[in-house]
């Protein structure tokens, strides 16, 4: 038996056991940690794994917990939504779609902006929502709602808090079941990706905007499932619970926790609320006067946290219990992913025609033309400076020229977004190496398969997607291994040498089934025989009919494996032709050596 | 609504869109030069409204332990530093700034009748005891995670804004304090009564915007403040530390944002926990100007000042929805215009 799956048998026997041998307090205590966890759960997903926050949540609860409320218990509702009032079971779809609804107005408006404007936009919707809640008559204004019935399952009625308990814990469990399998997922990576991934990410065909909208939503809905609880628990509901200083306590939960950590929820939860009864019971005696004194220590904390422990408390707590670590397993006889048909030898791929790129004053590209053709090639090389990688931006769709025309199989793509770039077959790797250090070599590499797979995050929630995702990894595992780094597979990709990094890149662009490939210095920081057997591996790609792009500074490596040279100083082209005509043109000298008089 | 109804309200909103507008540029600069989200700008408001207060009472202000506290705290961690690289005269002047002057200020305010004293005086004395802070804060909280994402540094602040309304809590009760007005002169203008307070809150908040206007673009460390703004990788490599950096934008913040405080205390009552919605619409009015441009958001501010004063008219009890709802044209416009995935830190 595995130490991890005998930890969280005895928790979840703990759990069951609970109402029968603890008192009605520590019951209570327990519901509401339960509820916590469940919006700091979201937390987790927006901020620990997406790189967002949102000092909204508590409004998103509040929001569950009115509507289910106001339809329960108003007598005066017309007729087209009276009948939702019926079952506490009805409003909750209602405050599910609800929220829905607000959650994707209030993402579109600050999602396609900057980190931080999420949190600012929260906080002031919290507000707003809260000075609503009490402001206006129809919901109880500051005394708020009385008399909401009980939830009933099966003709059980859960009217005490020892028979609650159950629903609250089993949809916890639930909750953090399908956010565990969503995050091991094709739209799980995709989203791990977000922090710190965005532009690999889109490069590699990933909707990270709407990535984004997803663990919004889906932190919201959390919220409001714990506010339908909630309500239903209380059986009364007033604005109190909901304000903003209660979505920072969320926030603070999930960071203490472990914000990265699905289980960093419960911990978080359990560790904030015991220790808020705690310290308000205690404080007002030691400091002799009554209020929110816990928010002092609270914030001290919080801070402290973030100096000190930055990831929380679980990765902590988990080095208690000794786990093995599980390899993914790779499933030999999965089907292959869908190929696409590569172009015929020779045919025209891509065309950058008077490509020109002003920032400011500075002309970074000037006016460039090339071409590359299926089967082929084509090195784009010159001196530091000369705008070889803001090119490959405007080819790639990371940038935009500011004149100019870039067709990829006879299509314009200046301008257009990265992601629809890769789509067509253009894929990339960066002189910066750009991966998710924390992730296996193996997830990295599977990302590249991102647009030959579907399945969405209702079917990773519930693992409907494991035929897909056996196809994915088996076609990662093969890439990995023709790039060579069968034996790093699982380690983690920010352990790899820099080379190794690189050459990872390279997998994961192969990945993507592209039939352009452009690689940006791929040969930087390997040996001598990682070198060459790099260089076969690009050869061996270009009799399958692919076409590449390379920019290299080695020239060794450059004149023995491509086709044709493209030269570019300041931002123009002084030379084009054959590897040896290259090595032969004086304006190439004079560019690389200075003038010869 | 009458003429003379709508005049007071503009005059309402314009005195408060002037604090509004000096909140709104000390939290653009806090975010500009440290990427630090200011959150709690708005306790530096109410700490420094309520020192006066207290101090107005006849009390000792308990903002003073705080900054004894921190300044304890700032001299072990950089004394100690200080004396293990053998700098002697390094430690001797932390631990003037840090433990002597906080200690001496506490000592003074002991003696002094405080609540008779000239109100420039207190004043002087009240801005002598928050103001510091800023630097304190900044050494003990941000200094140690100064390149931590954008996120982390805006948790911290978060945190540190529920602290101080804790401490606010526990230093001034919670009870609310009007201090008495600058000034009993008042003016007619037409049909309009113009009191002294807002002259004085016009006057001194236009003498601040031109006075940080020349320090940013006359004196070197107003220059090196921009240069940290624009390339804090470059400002360093140039011999700009990063830390005094922060220091004197903390500085800079905590001063205009105690000197808000008490440049409204006679206006509204100000409570422990007042300051959070007071610096909120001064980040509403920032977040028009994009957290980048000080015009656009003293102009943002002015917005804000004007629709509160009218809404509070119109439909006081959504007074705050409306202005906090201001945003979301702001963002929707923003988020139209943006175009292009950029890596967060």
């Amino acid at each position: 038996m595995r130490t991890d799956r005998l930890a969280l048998g005895a928790f979840l026997a703990l759990l069951l056991l609970v109402p029968a041998i603890l008192s009605p307090y520590y019951v209570t205590l327990l519901n509401y940690i339960g509820l916590y966890a469940m919006v700091a759960l979201g937390l987790v997903l927006l901020t620990g794994v997406g790189g967002l926050t949102s000092f909204g949540q508590a409004a998103f609860v509040g929001l569950g917990a009115y509507t289910t409320a106001a339809l329960t218990t108003a007598t005066d509702l017309p007729s087209w939504i009276a009948w939702v009032g019926a079952s506490p079971w009805l409003t909750l779809v209602a405050g599910l779609i609800l929220t829905a609804v607000v959650a994707v107005l209030i993402g579109s408006l600050t999602l396609k902006l900057s980190g931080h404007f999420l949190p600012l936009g929260t906080i002031a919707w919290g507000i707003s929502l809260y000075f609503l809640f009490g402001t206006m008559a129809s919901l109880g204004g500051h005394t708020g709602i009385s008399g909401i019935p009980a939830i009933s399952l099966f003709g059980w009625t859960l009217d005490d808090g020892g028979e609650i308990y159950y629903l609250i814990w089993a949809f916890l469990l639930v909750a953090m079941l399908t956010t565990h399998n969503l995050l091991d997922s094709r739209e799980g990576r995709a989203i791990r990706a977000l922090k710190g991934g965005r532009v690999m990410a889109e490069a590699m065909g990933v909707d990270t905007g709407r990535a984004r909208m997803i663990i919004f939503v889906i932190a919201a809905l959390l919220a409001c499932a714990s506010g339908w609880l909630y309500a239903h628990m209380q059986r009364f509901v007033n604005p109190t619970p909901f304000g903003v200083h209660i979505g920072i306590e969320y926030l603070f939960m999930a960071v203490v926790g472990g914000a990265g950590y699905v289980w960093g929820a419960i911990v978080g939860a359990g560790v904030i609320t015991v220790l808020k009864q705690w310290l308000q019971d205690w404080l007002p005696s030691i400091l002799g006067a009554s209020g929110n004194f816990e928010m002092i220590v609270f914030g001290i904390l919080m801070v402290l946290v973030l100096h000190r422990a930055r990831e929380g408390l679980w990765p902590i707590l988990k080095k208690l219990v000794p786990m093995r670590a599980i390899h993914k397993t790779i499933d030999a006889g999965a089907e292959p992913l869908p190929r696409r048909t590569l172009p015929k030898a020779g045919e025209l791929i891509l065309e950058a025609k008077d490509v020109t790129r002003k920032f400011g004053g500075l002309i970074a590209n000037n006016n460039m033309s090339l071409e590359v053709r299926a089967g082929e090639i084509l090195a784009l090389i010159g001196p530091n400076g000369a705008g070889k990688s803001t090119m490959f931006n405007q080819i790639s769709g990371v940038d935009t020229p500011t004149s100019g025309e870039v067709l990829f199989l006879g299509k314009p793509v200046a301008g257009h977004d990265s992601r629809e770039i890769a789509r067509l077959g253009m894929s990339r790797t960066f002189q910066h190496v750009k991966l998710l250090p924390t992730m296996t070599v193996l997830e990295n590499v599977a990302i590249g398969a991102h647009l030959r797979s579907g399945k969405g995050v209702l079917s990773s929630a519930w693992r409907l997607d494991r035929a897909e995702e056996a196809r994915i990894l088996k076609e990662a595992a093969a890439q990995i291994e023709r790039v060579g780094l069968t034996e790093h597979m699982y380690e983690e990709a920010g352990s790899l040498a820099l080379g190794q990094q690189r050459i990872l890149e390279i997998a994961r662009a192969l990945c993507a089934d592209p039939c352009l490939l452009l690689l940006d210095e791929p040969a930087a920081g390997l040996r001598f025989k990682e070198k060459e057997a790099l260089g076969d591996l690009l050869k061996k790609l270009r009799s399958e009919g692919m076409a590449t792009l390379i920019v290299e500074h080695d020239m060794d490596f450059v004149m023995n494996l491509v086709d044709r040279v493209v030269v570019m100083e300041f931002g123009q082209k002084i030379a084009e032709g054959l590897p040896d005509e290259i090595q032969q043109n004086p304006a190439v000298l004079e560019a690389y050596l200075g003038g010869v008089e | 609504m009458d003429m003379s109804i709508a005049l007071i309200l503009g005059q309402d909103g314009i005195t408060n869109g002037a604090i509004y507008a000096l909140l709104a540029l000390a939290l653009v600069l806090v975010f500009a030069v440290t990427r630090v989200i200011f959150i709690q700008q708005g306790e530096f408001v109410a700490y420094g409204a309520l020192t006066l207060a207290m101090m107005q009472s006849g009390a000792l202000p308990a903002t003073v332990w705080l900054l004894v506290v921190m300044g304890v705290l700032v001299t072990a961690l950089d004394g100690a530093k200080a004396l293990k690289a053998g700098q002697g005269r390094r430690a001797a002047a932390v631990a003037g700034w840090n433990l002597a002057y906080p200690l001496a200020l506490a000592g003074l305010l002991s003696v002094l009748p405080a609540n008779t004293l000239p109100l420039a005086l207190q004043v002087i004395l009240t801005l002598a005891i928050v103001v510091p802070m800023g630097p304190m804060m900044y050494r003990l909280m941000y200094q140690p995670i100064a390149s931590a994402p954008v996120l982390i540094l805006l948790i911290v602040s978060v945190a540190l804004h529920i602290t101080m309304v804790g401490l606010g809590l526990l230093f001034f009760g919670a009870e609310g304090q009007r201090t008495p007005a600058f000034s009993d002169a008042s003016f007619e203008l037409g049909p309009l009564m113009v009191t002294g307070q807002t002259i004085w809150v016009l006057v001194v908040s236009v003498l601040l915007i031109v006075a940080l206007y020349q320090f940013f673009e006359r004196t070197l460390y107003g220059k090196a403040l921009r240069a940290t703004a624009i390339n804090r990788v470059g400002a360093q490599l140039m011999g700009i530390s990063p830390a005094l950096a922060g220091k004197l934008t903390f500085f800079l913040a905590a001063f205009i944002g105690a000197l808000s405080g008490v440049l409204i205390a006679p206006i509204t009552t100000i409570y422990y926990d007042t300051g959070f919605l007071i610096g909120l619409k001064g980040f509403v009015a920032a977040i028009i100007g994009g957290l980048a441009s000080y015009p656009l958001a003293a102009l943002g501010a002015l917005v804000v000042g004007l629709l509160e004063a009218f809404a509070s008219f119109w439909a006081s009890a959504y007074k705050e929805v409306i202005v906090f709802t201001l945003i979301i044209p702001v963002l929707l416009w923003r988020s139209l215009t943006s175009r292009h995935v950029e890596e967060e830190e």
